[in-house]
């Protein structure tokens, strides 16, 4: 074989407008156009790439810098504290500001458990919402609920605590406290006197604050799962429940867990409502109707008053806590999720 | 074993439109059935209206009768029974990217709360050897994800999981049309042998696809089915004129 057929030989070519001769020779003879000659005067662009990319830089930099600022204010501000008690603070129960003696172990407990329990109340509920709304709901009725539940979010929480003090302290107090008591009364968990203002109290209040947030994010998550993966388990003879645990929890879990990982953010440092019915008392209760304090109502509740150094100092060093609780929650929070997820990518095609 | 199908005047709705209009026909059993026509024909609509997921589209709705063997499907029965029975393979391939390749093929069984160990293990290795896939995975069935694998053979995982629970029915809707010549060949030989087993409706876009897999093959039309027959006497003798303008490329 001497030469290759053309491929026209083999394929009749389409018929063209104008011949390839002609488009050529149109080219050569005219001026470039406006278009092609404003692109070709654009330059290399390199310059506005790389100073987008520095501000971006610096913008992620802030973050640290914010971080670590903080972190060492709190530091430096609480070093009176932290000279007298060391780290004996974290775990001294005590808190006498007239004898001196202070120690954060009743604020940790009472922040930790108040926002644990709230996400207890507040998970199931928040994944229901966001189920209903993305598999569930008539198109109609979509928009309105989401809407209100992002209303929630918008509400301030002294408004949420005004609220739980006349609403759910009564409620507390009259129906739900007896309830539980006769109920639930076997796991010793709801013992004692029950004014209505406690850890439960708080903790419910926290759960209606965090509700809002957590549903939202997940309906989002829940939503970008593609249609194809749903149609998958519905494929293999599901039942509606199946395909949203197979085809939509399951491939939104990471997701999902960021989301409760926010509202637990949320929880932990939320203040207003929490001081208005938590009851403010520096103990760790053994029951959940009793009075507890958290780590953020002790610092707004004492803060204006509190006369002395190492009082102020104290209190800060309640905020240095406040701020590794955070930390250490959300390291765990991490950990778990890197366990569960390990091996097996969440990527969805 | 595979069942016949006996549709009879099928007609199926999305919001106000009359997506597929009085469709008659009979797909026999252990046989390859192809349908063809140009995209938005209704072709892809009638495969989903046999195992009933053209209903879970909120506005959608169908009328008529779909008998599948002894069983009229839109009368005797949910629509989870019939999906149990009738598998479906789709036009992307939709393996579950969380699960691993052994739990992606064995999803369907395990669903339905089926949980006998080593006849788990062996439908694993009997669907991934009907999909032609056991050889490349066999060593990590266990490590790696549905969705590590390339695109054919996700393909052949969602074929692999759709046999795994030995469904009387098969439904293909366009499987091959997102992969390589070398993917769509091994699907091709696969639904050649799967016939054998099921019987298999196909969807497709490529009528050479159609004319090396199937017996029979159906030709639509805007919501009509215009011609069904032999596929060899479609493509070398069909009644309707728009049937030949079709097949030989006049439009669509």
């Amino acid at each position: 074989m001497t030469s290759e057929p053309t491929p026209q030989t083999l394929i009749p070519a389409p018929q063209l407008q104008i011949s390839p001769e002609k488009l050529t020779s149109a080219r050569s003879e005219s001026e470039p156009s406006a278009v092609r000659l404003f692109l070709n005067s654009r330059g290399s662009s390199g310059l506005a790439d790389q100073g987008f990319a520095a501000l971006m830089l610096l913008c992620a930099c802030s973050i640290f810098a914010i971080v670590g600022f903080i972190f060492v204010i709190l530091v430096l501000r609480s070093r009176l504290s932290l000279a007298q008690f060391g780290s004996h603070f974290f775990t001294h129960t005590g808190w006498d500001p007239v004898s001196g003696d202070f120690g954060a172990f009743p604020f940790i407990y009472g922040t930790l458990v108040s926002s644990l329990l709230a996400l207890l109340i507040a998970v199931p509920l928040a994944l229901g919402v966001a189920i209903f709304i993305t598999e569930l709901c008539p198109r109609r009725l979509k928009a309105p609920i989401s809407f209100l539940t992002e209303l929630l979010a918008a509400i301030p929480s002294v408004v949420y605590g005004l609220w739980a003090v006349f609403v759910l302290v009564p409620i507390m107090r009259d129906q739900l406290g007896p309830f539980l008591v006769k109920y639930l009364g076997w796991t010793h968990l709801f013992e004692g006197a029950n004014f209505g203002v406690g850890l439960l109290t708080a903790s419910i209040i926290l759960a209606i604050m965090i509700l809002p947030i957590i549903s939202s994010l997940t309906r989002d998550i829940m939503q970008a799962v593609p249609n194809s993966q749903r149609e998958a388990v519905l494929a293999l003879g599901a039942t509606r429940w199946e395909m949203i645990r197979i085809g939509v929890l399951r491939n939104s879990r990471i997701g999902i867990v960021g989301a409760v990982m926010l509202g637990l953010g949320r929880a932990l440092g939320e203040t207003m409502a929490v001081t208005m019915v938590i009851g403010n008392h520096p103990e760790v209760p053994h029951s959940l109707f009793a009075p507890g304090y958290t780590l953020a109502s002790v610092i707004a509740n004492e803060f204006s008053e509190a006369t002395g150094d190492l009082y102020l100092s104290a209190l800060i060093e309640i905020g240095l806590a406040l701020f590794l609780v955070t930390i250490v929650v959300n390291a765990i929070a991490r950990l778990m999720v890197w366990a569960v997820t390990r091996g097996a990518p969440a990527r969805i095609s | 074993m595979g069942v016949d199908i006996l549709v009879e005047s099928l007609n199926a709705w999305y919001g106000t439109t009359h997506t597929l209009q009085d469709i008659n026909l009979r797909i026999p059993a252990n046989h390859a059935t192809a349908l063809i026509g140009p995209s938005g024909c209704g072709k892809s609509t009638f495969v989903r209206c046999l195992n009933r997921m053209h209903e879970t589209n909120p506005d959608a709705r169908a009328t008529g009768m779909v008998r599948m063997g002894e069983i009229d499907i839109y009368k005797d029965a949910s629509p989870v029974e019939i999906r149990r029975r009738v598998g479906m393979v789709f036009q992307r391939p939709n393996p579950f990217p969380t699960m691993s390749i052994y739990d992606n093929v064995i999803s369907g069984l395990k669903l339905n709360g089926f949980r006998n160990r080593r006849i788990l293990d062996e439908t694993v290795e009997r669907s991934l050897k009907q999909a032609a896939l056991w050889e490349e995975v066999k060593d990590d069935l266990k490590k790696k994800s549905g969705a590590s694998l390339s695109g054919g053979q996700q393909q052949r995982l969602c074929i692999a999981r759709a046999v795994a629970v030995d469904p009387e029915v098969l439904l293909m809707d366009e499987p091959a049309s997102a992969l390589d010549p070398v993917s769509t060949s091994k699907i091709e030989d696969l639904i050649f042998h799967l016939k054998a087993q099921y019987t298999i409706v196909i969807v497709t876009h490529n009528m050479q696809q159609a004319a090396r897999v199937a017996e029979n093959t159906g030709f639509f039309l805007s919501g009509k089915m215009v011609e069904f027959d032999s596929t060899h006497k479609i493509f070398t003798n069909p009644r309707d004129k728009r049937t030949e303008d079709y097949i030989t490329g006049r439009f669509g």
